[in-house]
């Protein structure tokens, strides 16, 4: 014990090291009970700040162990409940200090959580990165190639759909997010092979692309509010969906890039095809076949024909905004 | 045409004003859009047009709520050549 309380000497880093080191180990059990600490320490001094300070205050002390540059006056050890384990701070300002930081850290955590999760349900975002290697390898052939394809039906399980690592016809959003990213980084190096390239290029084509998705987004709301379409498309669905044209933008990029004019417009004209189908199937899923639980005769003739012309006006303007929206990156 | 974020919110700002605007009593009642001929039909397929006038009024009262609580200037620059 009385090694352990040992105070430091030397203030120096280096030596506080040496010093540590020849210090007297806890037992294992204290190892045990403190090894996801010890995972996140050596990175940088920000697990301390960010961990959960709601934890017992004895596998904090591992943190001793780590000096992540601080100043040289207090390598933070987190405030250890007994000060008598390791002593390194020789203020205890310092350390008051430190735990006021971390407990102010987590307020401020929570708060961030709560306001978001006011906006925008965390769980029902979770169910659409519920993704798998298989699932997006199927998905992107089916994006190019969709007429193979028999069976449409999102399948569900007791009443809630499956998630996409189960069921390929289930909408994600993690497709549509990294060919957001990568439509941004190809017009990038589309437009720097023809020296046209700047950095504020970059950021008005990933808003542009962005603006487009969410006007398409909201005109698509607000026709299925107007024609009281009671489909169970919610915002994410149709950000979803509205997504997948990334996928075919890059296509067309590519095509463009490599084989020159004409291979743009045949890879304009395949990926529309292919995308406008693929919209088409499965969209008359989801908002036609609403039609059949609530359709009362003579009164719903109508309906059809609107919904219908909704589901193509969609898949209709998909072209339209892939060549809007490409065609500026390949001359 | 490139859009920005901003230009965005300014298109809705501005359509959700102009739509927000329209005055009961002299201009919707006029064209049949008033709020007293919506009612009726309650079957569970409410028409195009009734839909229309729920959003509408519905915006107005958001909008008259959001302008009596507390008066927000909003204050758009008018941005010459643009991007």
């Amino acid at each position: 014990m009385k090694e352990r309380c040992r105070p430091l000497s030397n203030p120096n880093i280096v030596s506080i090291f040496e010093q540590l080191f020849t210090m007297d180990l806890p037992q294992h059990g204290y190892r045990a009970s403190a090894k996801p600490r010890a995972r996140a320490g050596p990175h940088t001094g920000d697990p301390l700040l960010f961990a959960d300070t709601s934890s017992a205050a004895p596998p904090m002390n591992n943190q001793g162990y780590y000096t992540p540059g601080y100043s040289i006056g207090g390598a933070p050890v987190g405030g250890p409940a007994d000060a008598g384990v390791n002593n390194l701070f020789a203020d205890p300002m310092a350390s008051a200090a430190m735990m006021y930081g971390s407990s102010l850290a987590n307020q401020g955590k929570e708060i961030v959580n709560k306001e978001i999760s006011r906006y925008v349900s965390v769980n029902k975002l979770k169910y659409f990165f519920a993704v798998d290697s298989k699932y997006v390898m199927k998905k992107l052939l089916l994006l190019v190639f969709p007429y193979t394809h028999q069976d449409w039906e999102v399948r569900y399980h007791r009443d809630t759909p499956l998630t996409p690592r189960h069921d390929v016809n289930a909408d994600d959003l993690y497709i549509p997010s990294m060919a957001f990213i990568t439509y941004i980084l190809l017009a990038g190096m589309a437009l720097g092979i023809q020296k046209r390239f700047s950095p504020e290029v970059l950021g008005l084509c990933a808003s542009t692309a962005l603006v487009w998705v969410v006007i398409e987004v909201l005109v698509m709301l607000l026709c299925l509010y107007i024609l009281s379409v009671h489909s169970d498309l919610s915002i994410f669905d149709l950000f979803a969906y509205s997504g997948y044209k990334y996928v075919g933008m890059i296509f067309t990029v590519l095509g463009g890039l490599l084989f020159g004019s004409d291979g743009y417009f045949v890879a304009l004209t395949w990926s529309s095809c292919a995308l406008m189908f693929f919209i088409v199937r499965s969209l008359k899923m989801k908002i036609l076949s609403s039609l059949s639980h609530d359709s009362m005769g003579a009164g719903a003739t109508a309906k059809p024909r609107l919904r219908l012309y909704i589901t193509v006006a969609t898949a209709a303007f998909q072209p339209i905004i892939i060549y809007w929206l490409t065609s500026h990156l390949v001359r | 045409m490139a859009f920005t974020l901003y230009s965005l919110i300014q298109a809705v700002i501005l359509c959700v004003n102009a739509v927000a605007v329209l005055h009961e009593e002299r201009f919707l009642s006029k064209i049949g859009w008033g709020v007293d001929q919506s009612i009726g039909g309650f079957g569970d397929e409410p028409g195009i047009k009734v839909q229309l006038m729920n959003l509408v009024r519905s915006v107005r009262t958001v909008m008259r709520g959001t302008t009596e609580k507390s008066i927000p200037f909003i204050n758009i620059k008018h941005r010459s050549a643009c991007i």
